[in-house]
């Protein structure tokens, strides 16, 4: 599907957009009070997003510590999930699986498993995990340095780049019917759970949705939405 | 926040990432192999979901819903992955500033 010029290039475009989103946190992290050296140290060894960002929003608004652990914790727990879904091709990796486990997270699995095949896979989370970790690095730097300077992210519609570029990359998962009832029945179960369970709840909730897709029958050969037959991924 | 919060918070996220790659390799009997490898659409549909429709733990209906609609046709018209971002960003960035 992609050549590997493709997944490269594409990694790095993921990886600046999650740069820019970077600052945002580093402008936050700050404002919570955090200094230079834990801001940096949340972006180098927590690495989840939303985890980082739920922290610091429970601080800011006068949340304890505990907390703000807690709920970040929920919402890093999912990347457990995705490590199960990535295990085969890191175990191939021998000792780098354990530096290689940090990279874990959303868009790594995302760009990982949009791959049709091993070998690309592989590069392709290699790629997305390296560009993504010095990128959001770097962002954060920025926001703790320049602060204000940058203004209101949500202006620029960087809240968008997260969601359109899962949009993106789903094309592969939604070819099959399975595929198709876990994606459709995991969003409807987080947008019921939202208003009922805390933050990180929902998204573990939606993993429910393997249940139904289990139940649909395995199909050997499938064809994409243009009609175009593909080789079955069971 | 104090260090110890940071660090805990560390090892816990990083004790999430590697439990799941060490125990996902035992994984060998081919309903769970199936179920594994279902997560991602389950998972990456639900963060879409919430990305365009959740605020602070409520239910919302703002401009991230013409990013969202921006990225699908973009998609569906087979616009390279770069493309479809700038794009959604552009939409919502617009829909915004129209208020």
């Amino acid at each position: 599907m992609t050549s590997p010029s493709t997944h490269r290039r594409d990694s790095v475009a993921l990886g600046a957009a999650v740069g820019l989103v970077a600052i945002t946190f580093g402008v936050l992290a700050s404002t919570a009070g955090l200094s230079l050296a834990k801001a940096m140290a949340m972006s180098m060894l927590v690495f989840t997003g939303a985890s980082q960002f739920a922290a610091v929003g429970v601080i800011s608004s006068g949340g304890s510590p505990v907390s703000a652990v807690g709920g970040a914790l929920l919402l890093a727990a999912r990347n457990s999930l995705y490590g199960m879904r990535l295990s085969e091709r890191l175990a191939r990796q021998g000792w780098k699986r354990i530096p290689g486990a940090q990279f874990v997270i959303d868009e790594t699995t995302a760009m990982s498993v949009a791959q049709d095949n091993e070998e690309a896979a592989t590069e392709a989370f290699w790629w997305t995990g390296i560009a993504l970790f010095t990128f959001w690095n770097l962002g954060t730097l920025v926001g703790v340095l320049v602060g204000d300077a940058i203004g209101d992210p949500e202006v620029y519609g960087l809240d968008a780049a997260f969601p359109a570029s899962f949009v993106a990359l789903l094309g592969p998962h939604l070819s099959t019917a399975p595929g198709r009832v876990a994606g459709l029945v995991g969003a409807s179960i987080a947008i019921v759970a939202v208003p009922f369970t805390p933050a990180g709840a929902p998204i573990l909730l939606a993993a429910l949705a393997i249940i139904p897709a289990l139940l649909m029958p395995i199909a050997v050969e499938m064809t994409d939405p243009t009609g175009t037959p593909v080789e079955g991924r069971p | 926040m104090s260090w110890t919060a940071i660090l805990v918070l560390a090892a816990g996220a990083y004790g999430f990432k590697l439990a799941g790659v060490l125990v996902g390799t035992r994984i060998e009997h081919p309903l769970l192999r199936r179920s594994v490898s279902l997560i991602p659409p389950a998972l990456f549909c639900a963060l879409i979901a919430l990305q365009t429709f959740e605020k602070d733990t409520t239910l919302v209906l703002d401009a991230r819903v013409v990013g969202l609609g921006v990225a699908l046709i973009a998609t569906w018209r087979k616009v390279p992955f770069i493309g479809v971002i700038v794009l959604a960003m552009a939409a919502t960035a617009a829909a915004r500033a129209m208020g």
